[in-house]
């Protein structure tokens, strides 16, 4: 019958089509180039304006700042060989690293350091970062490879300041005469060859890089936005090295036998913010009493898998307290219920908590398990999940009761928490909280330079605030990162950098 | 015919100006806006004064009314405006993401109504018998199995058990290697056809059956005519009225692109494209993408309108003396 030869021929068509795709692509033996997938694309070029976590991915391949962050959180020297604190820290001197080129052959000098600088600090390019680099007040070019800060107020952190994304060192001849949005030159180890948005990005090695490397000739960036796609490309065997956000998907690949998962610290920190402004939240006792109530281990195992660790508000290991020397880490239902009696809520009350959906994976997870362990001691949470930027705008906006976030973390403690925890921080409303000693302490800490001095003046600070209880701190988790056992040479760092990529070799 | 098809072009526009005026005034009510997106909870950090040079340098200073003029004007020239985070023209950024998802769609359009008329009529025929009860299973399957399940599971089962995985993150245009491109839009065709293919199935059974039943059918039969031209020529032509009002909304739809699709086999569609745009705030792309889509669905109204006149000679769209 006519339906019968239709519908044979049809599906013979469609068999064959599945069958004709199974077969294996052709192997890509004697390409050295590195190919990577990750879920999100780089939203920009601009190195000095883009923040976004998978657009510094890309760029710190491509520029390179005055200073890096070793896997330690140490300093070591990028661009700048060596830098020194004039005796009352208020002037700033970098010797710059001789024989750099730029990406079109021009050398890097320190008119290019200086117009780098100027130009996050000049209000209309609109960076972000300018905001920790406030203490410049004039900069002095001696000599080609000589760069003097005049600071207006003693600024120890400043160099950390220094060791991002955010503040690499352009040409100065782009900055005058061309547009670093499209003219994409800097001094790293690869060079951008082409961005389709949203697709892939191809990067080429940098011949002429000052440091060793790199040992590939290439990295091609792929988008695959749904990460089990990613690790069914991992297991295929069809790219070479991941960046996995999602426990839950990382996880997956611990006991495979052919992938690798690394798994390094990080520094961002998963946190339930409290907005101390609004009551009954403006009551120390609530706020203690909601710190006491929480289980940290209890949402970490829940939201993450016990992936990560409880932390206190400092995640820099070199900061970090024991847990036992905070206020309530051990979950004291009991307690908490005293507290709330004390405060007059022993029957509670309501409150609304916002989560951005998906941004981090966890979020939604951390608010229910919260929500659980708030209801112990009679406080009814109701959960809001948001679009990213309708979080992102109410967040900033101090717009809520409380809200889970992942914040990031920096290298030094004044740059981590100076935005919140003083009186004129950038972000001092949305931490919601404020007193006169950690204004205090937030001063010295800027000032002080012995090591030692420094971990005693921030340790008070964190015993202070969980004991304040604005916030509630509840845990650091891993960057993972994945790769096929050929990668050799990849080393995670805490910062989610993949800069070592300049030093990693294919050997298949 | 011509001037039919004019005068329902013409009868179009104000409904996509009027689309054009509710896309550009909700997406700007949404909170948060292209600096946003980009900084996140860094745009905390500007100051007044970069903000402003931020506001301006994305468009956004200008007063709504002054902006939506301007768009529209140059709109009127061919110039659909810049996206900023592609750092490209919208038309561009669109045409070249357009021929996947138009790929993709004829694909699924073709395996729906492969899988769907066959199985269709065939219920009908034999309606009542195992067959058919087979077919209202299969049907019923793929109106309820979500496709980001459907695809899910075809992924996890070529990767695991098959260790290959067509796409990925690498596409290949059809010009550019065209068996590698069946092969990576084979699966994601299957996964959208499959759904499609049921809701075809069951449009053309119910169809088929009610055209059956009709006086004229019984008539051929008396005159002694064969059951097979019965079907082809005047049950099946006639059932195919609203299997083809069907399938072109179906497929306007997947013109739109279909974004857990995409997203799930990483094809770089329209449904990505503008789920992006959104996240991203990226008025004018969004602005764009919501218009070309809006055209899509004129031009298939006036495709399907063209095939009715083929199947039904009683409408013509002739003037009428």
């Amino acid at each position: 019958m006519r339906s019968a030869k239709f519908l044979s021929v049809s599906l013979i068509v469609l068999v064959a089509l599945i069958f004709g795709a199974i077969v294996p692509a052709s192997a890509q033996d004697g390409d050295n180039i590195l190919i990577m997938a990750r879920a999100a694309d780089t939203t920009g070029l601009d190195p000095h304006l883009q923040t976004a976590f998978a657009s510094l991915r890309l760029l710190e391949l491509i520029y390179e700042p005055l200073v890096n962050l070793d896997a330690d959180l140490n300093l070591v020297p990028a661009l700048a060989e060596s830098w020194e604190f004039s005796e009352d820290a208020t002037q700033l001197t970098f010797k710059l690293r001789e024989g750099v080129t730029f990406h079109d052959g021009s050398d890097m000098t320190s008119a290019d350091v200086k117009a780098s600088l100027e130009r996050i600090l000049d209000e209309e390019t609109g960076a972000a970062t300018r905001a920790n680099l406030t203490s410049i007040e004039t900069i002095d070019t001696p000599d080609d490879y000589t760069v003097v800060l005049n600071l207006n107020t003693p600024d120890v952190p400043l160099v950390s300041a220094l060791a991002t994304v955010n503040a690499v060192i352009l040409s100065s001849d782009v900055i005058e005469n061309g547009d670093p949005t499209t003219d994409v030159i800097g001094t790293g180890p690869f060079m951008l060859e082409e961005w389709i948005p949203e697709e892939r990005t191809i990067l080429t090695a940098n011949p002429n890089w000052w440091d060793e490397g790199p040992f590939v000739d290439g990295i091609e960036m792929r988008v695959i936005p749904d990460e089990a796609s990613i690790l069914a490309a991992l297991r295929a065997g069809e790219i070479d090295f991941a960046l996995l956000n999602d426990p839950l998907v990382a996880t997956l690949l611990i006991d495979d036998p052919n992938v690798e998962l690394n798994r390094a610290p990080a520094i961002a920190y998963h946190v339930f913010q409290l907005n101390a402004a609004r009551p009954p939240l403006d009551i120390l006792e609530v706020r203690q009493a909601i710190s006491c109530a929480i289980d940290r281990q209890a949402v970490l195992d829940t939201a993450a898998l016990g992936e990560g660790k409880v932390t206190g508000p400092l995640t820099i290991p070199a900061y970090e307290l024991p847990l036992d020397e905070y206020f309530c880490y051990e979950q004291d239902v009991e307690l908490a219920r005293q507290l709330m009696e004390e405060a007059g809520y022993a029957d509670g009350f309501e409150m609304t908590i916002i989560a951005a959906s998906a941004e981090p994976p966890t979020a939604l997870a951390e608010a229910q398990t919260i929500q659980a362990q708030l209801a112990e001691i009679n406080i009814q949470a109701e959960i809001e999940p948001l679009e990213l930027s309708v979080y992102v705008d109410r967040w900033l906006a101090a717009d809520f009761d409380a809200a889970v976030a992942l914040n990031g973390g920096r290298s030094d403690p004044y740059s981590m928490y100076v935005r919140y925890w003083t009186s004129d921080g950038n972000l001092a409303t949305v931490a919601g909280y404020g007193d006169e000693t950690l204004d205090r302490l937030m001063r010295e800490g800027r000032v002080e330079t012995d090591p030692e001095a420094r971990f005693e003046i921030f340790a008070e600070f964190q015993r202070h605030l969980v004991e304040m209880a604005p916030w509630v701190w509840l845990y650091t988790d891993y960057e993972y990162t994945a790769q096929q056992p050929y990668v050799e040479g990849f080393v995670p760092m805490p910062t989610d950098s993949i800069y070592s990529l300049a030093k990693v070799t294919l050997e298949r | 015919m011509a001037r039919y098809i004019a005068q329902r072009a013409i009868a179009f526009i104000p409904t996509v100006l009027g689309i054009s005026l509710l896309v550009f005034f909700a997406i700007r009510m949404i909170p948060g806006d292209a600096i946003t997106a980009m900084l996140g909870t860094e745009a905390g950090m500007l100051t007044a004064n970069q903000r402003a040079a931020l506001e301006e340098y994305f468009g956004l200073d200008k007063p709504l009314y002054e902006q939506y003029l301007s768009w529209l004007g140059n709109l009127l020239q061919g110039d659909m405006g810049y996206s900023v985070r592609h750092g490209q023209p919208v038309l561009d950024v669109i045409l070249a993401r357009f021929p996947v998802t138009l790929e993709l769609a004829v694909m699924a359009v073709l395996i729906a109504l492969a899988i769907g008329l066959t199985f269709g009529v065939l219920s009908a025929i034999f309606h009542n018998s195992p067959l058919d009860l087979l077919g209202q299973l299969f049907a019923l399957i793929g109106l309820a199995a979500p496709n980001f399940l459907i695809g899910t599971l075809i992924i996890y089962v070529l990767s695991v058990y098959f260790g290959i995985l067509p796409n990925a993150g690498n596409y290949v245009e059809l010009t550019e290697d065209p068996v590698r491109n069946l092969q990576q839009l084979i699966f994601p065709a299957i996964t959208l056809g499959f759904a499609f293919s049921a809701s075809v199935m069951r449009m053309t059974r119910s169809a088929m059956l009610e055209v059956l039943g009709q006086d004229y059918i019984r008539t051929a039969r008396s005159k002694g005519l064969k059951e097979r031209t019965i079907l082809r020529r005047h049950a099946l032509r006639n059932a195919l009225i609203p299997i083809v009002t069907l399938v072109g909304v179906e497929t306007g739809y997947l013109l739109g692109g279909t974004v857990i699709v995409e997203e799930i086999f990483t094809l770089p569609g329209i449904g990505r494209l503008t789920y992006n745009a959104i996240s991203q705030r990226d008025y004018a792309l969004i602005q764009g993408v919501t218009l070309f889509i809006a055209m899509n669905f004129v031009v298939i109204n006036l495709i399907v309108d063209f095939v009715y006149t083929l199947l039904d000679p009683r409408i013509s769209y002739a003037k009428q003396h």
